[in-house]
């Protein structure tokens, strides 16, 4: 029994360990970006800030807040993540709300019908030419009416107002006259917190970080969202930069365009990311069931 | 004989009408939940349904100006073009190196982690692991890549630091492409093992107790309860993310891909999505592009059915 316990000891301290180990791999580069965002650029760039910021200015961040481009950008996302947010959850909820009812004529029909999607799609050129014969490039809606609504969510709310809700409830509001509106909204609704915040979760992070339907659908720079803003600055700089150290020494002109360049990307990473990186953890407690929920069979 | 047809017509008509009159019925009486169907219907059909029906430009010579119906026929002639061409095996090498190797480096990593989770009895460390190791899911791509290529720059790169201060040259990673593949497939470990790992704990959350403590009375070591308990227990679920990554064997992650790519590493970065992104909307070679990605479609959806029937077969275990 003694040997048990120790045996069980070791395995555990082992455990936490490698867990440990783990766990700063993944911390670590965005530590790294945090620390270097506040550092002397020179200091960061010659390897000098490892563990605590040094040289510590906040100059990184007063440039990006002076960039016209990136205040334009960041506000053209809050708008699209927001907008396209409340139509997702609008569509996702009502949708999941009929598809969870039995009494819906044709339910497996419509099911099939939207899970199929999942599996196979007319692909990129199609749905470009689709989505350019209806008029939208260079018009938000082309950033919002392509993933009006995600099958995967409808699943998840679907199965959690069958499971969830409790049917009595619904029954006896209808029994006491309410319509099936009146109960969505003012008994199923105020029951379904945890799931509208992970879905208003799983939307809003997609419309935040996407990049690539603007890419395709957006040519007006006003209407740039962040990321578009940011691949500028992290990987098309970047890449160049790499590039010119390769063939030649770069000019004066070009060691100085980089040195600001350097200057505001570990800002801006910051400054773009941090509204995702504070909101998940408040919501982590219903991820597994957000998660559990979509398992197709459920 | 001729009136027993009749008569079996005659109520066949009243089944039909009945049928439909029980239909409105319930229609009428449940409106309002057709009206909550509606919108997503409509959103199904126009942007999903809309380009299935548009594909079939992959079979003709697409001309805006005649539309999609009034464009020439040209039957498989640009699937041909497309497997004849000296792309044709660069892509699917590419794309199918990066997917396996994907999924062998990515796929164990999540369950290995939900297994050690799952040991963890110190609840507020457990809960502060799972938060750490969760945010690099929030990170966008654009983002993940803009640090990948900052770590990995050949002068102010984290990487090339530790190089220099041990006495080696500094190397220009992210433009060899012997490289690529190595770090699209890490950092995407680094991105996803978290995330990944909600479902196992959620699996691993729903064995039943009694199991464990029956092992335990029979003098069971930690080790035989995670192999004989957990892993059988999580069995299923494995089984079925399994058969869903494999659908997608010929779908590497467009994104990723395409933000890393740059003029030196294409012999290794070129995929089919970013081919057909490069040809169709950079090029608008419309219709060849569009036969290039329903290509792809049709292997990654047979890649699932095959999958699904096999693990029927095997283990009684499918999506559908």
């Amino acid at each position: 029994m003694l040997k048990s316990q120790n045996g069980d000891r070791i395995f555990d301290t082992i455990n936490m360990v490698l867990l440990g180990i783990i766990t700063f791999i993944v911390v670590y580069p965005l530590y790294f970006v945090l620390i270097a965002s506040i550092s002397d650029p020179d200091l960061v760039n010659t390897g000098k800030v490892v563990l605590i910021p040094k040289g510590i200015t906040l100059m990184g961040y007063v440039r990006v807040f002076q960039d016209k481009e990136i205040l334009t950008g960041y506000r053209n996302t809050i708008f699209y993540a927001v907008a396209g947010t409340m139509i997702n959850l609008f569509m996702t909820l009502t949708c999941a709300y009929a598809l969870s009812k039995k009494r819906l004529r044709g339910r497996s029909f419509f099911t099939i019908m939207f899970a199929f999607t999942m599996f196979f799609s007319g692909g990129l050129i199609p749905t470009y030419l689709l989505v350019k014969s209806l008029g939208m490039i260079n018009k938000i809606w082309a950033l919002i009416i392509p993933n009006a609504v995600s099958m995967y969510n409808i699943v998840v709310a679907r199965t959690f107002f069958s499971n969830s809700v409790p049917a009595e409830i619904e029954e006896s509001a209808m029994i006491d006259g309410c319509n099936t509106t009146y109960t969505f909204v003012k008994i199923v609704l105020p029951l379904s917190k945890a799931l509208i915040s992970v879905l208003a979760l799983f939307y809003g992070v997609g419309h935040w970080n996407s990049f690539f339907d603007a890419l395709i659908y957006i040519t007006n720079r006003n209407l740039y969202p962040l990321q578009l803003i940011l691949r500028e600055i992290l990987i098309q700089n970047e890449m160049k930069s790499a590039m010119m150290e390769v063939m030649a020494d770069g000019d004066d002109m070009v060691s100085m365009q980089m040195k600001i360049a350097s200057m505001i990307k570990y800002a801006v990473i910051i400054v773009s990311s941090l509204p995702v990186l504070i909101v998940y953890p408040f919501l982590q407690k219903y991820f597994a069931q957000g998660i559990m929920l979509g398992a197709l069979k459920g | 004989m001729k009136l027993s047809s009749q008569s079996a017509d005659v109520s066949q008509n009243i089944k039909i009408k009945s049928w439909t009159q029980q239909l409105m019925k319930d229609v009428k009486k449940d409106w309002e939940l057709y009206v909550f169907l509606l919108p997503t219907l409509v959103f199904f059909i126009v942007m999903k349904y809309g380009p299935m029906y548009g594909v079939q430009i992959a079979f003709r010579n697409f001309n805006g100006a005649l539309g999609i119906l009034g464009s020439k026929w040209v039957g498989l002639a640009h699937f041909k073009s497309f497997f004849a061409s000296y792309y044709f095996p660069l892509l699917v090498r590419n794309t199918v190196f990066i997917s396996v190797y994907s999924l062998i480096a990515g796929f164990p990593m999540p369950i290995i982690l939900a297994l050690m989770l799952n040991e963890v009895r110190k609840s507020k460390f457990k809960r502060s692991v799972q938060t750490i190791t969760y945010a690099p899911h929030f990170i966008s791509t654009v983002v993940m890549v803009g640090m990948l290529i900052t770590f990995l720059s050949p002068s102010a790169g984290i990487f090339n630091h530790l190089r220099v201060a041990i006495g080696l040259e500094s190397r220009n990673y992210i433009s060899e492409p012997a490289l690529f593949r190595h770090i699209y497939v890490w950092s995407g470990v680094w991105q996803n093992t978290g995330w990944s790992s909600i479902i196992y704990l959620a699996a691993l959350s729903s064995i039943d107790p009694q199991l464990h403590e029956a092992a335990t009375i029979d003098g069971a070591s930690r080790w035989q309860k995670i192999w004989n308990i957990n892993v059988p227990g999580i069995l299923p679920t494995i089984v079925i993310l399994f058969i869903l990554s494999s659908g997608s064997i010929m779908n590497v992650g467009f994104e990723k891909a395409f933000l890393m790519q740059n003029p030196t590493n294409m012999e290794t970065s070129d995929v089919i999505s970013t081919y057909v992104y490069r040809r169709g909307l950079i090029s608008a070679e419309y219709s060849f592009s569009a036969a290039v990605g329903l290509f792809n479609s049709i292997i990654n959806f047979t890649l699932l059915i095959l999958v699904n029937k096999l693990s029927k077969k095997l283990s009684e275990t499918s999506i559908w």
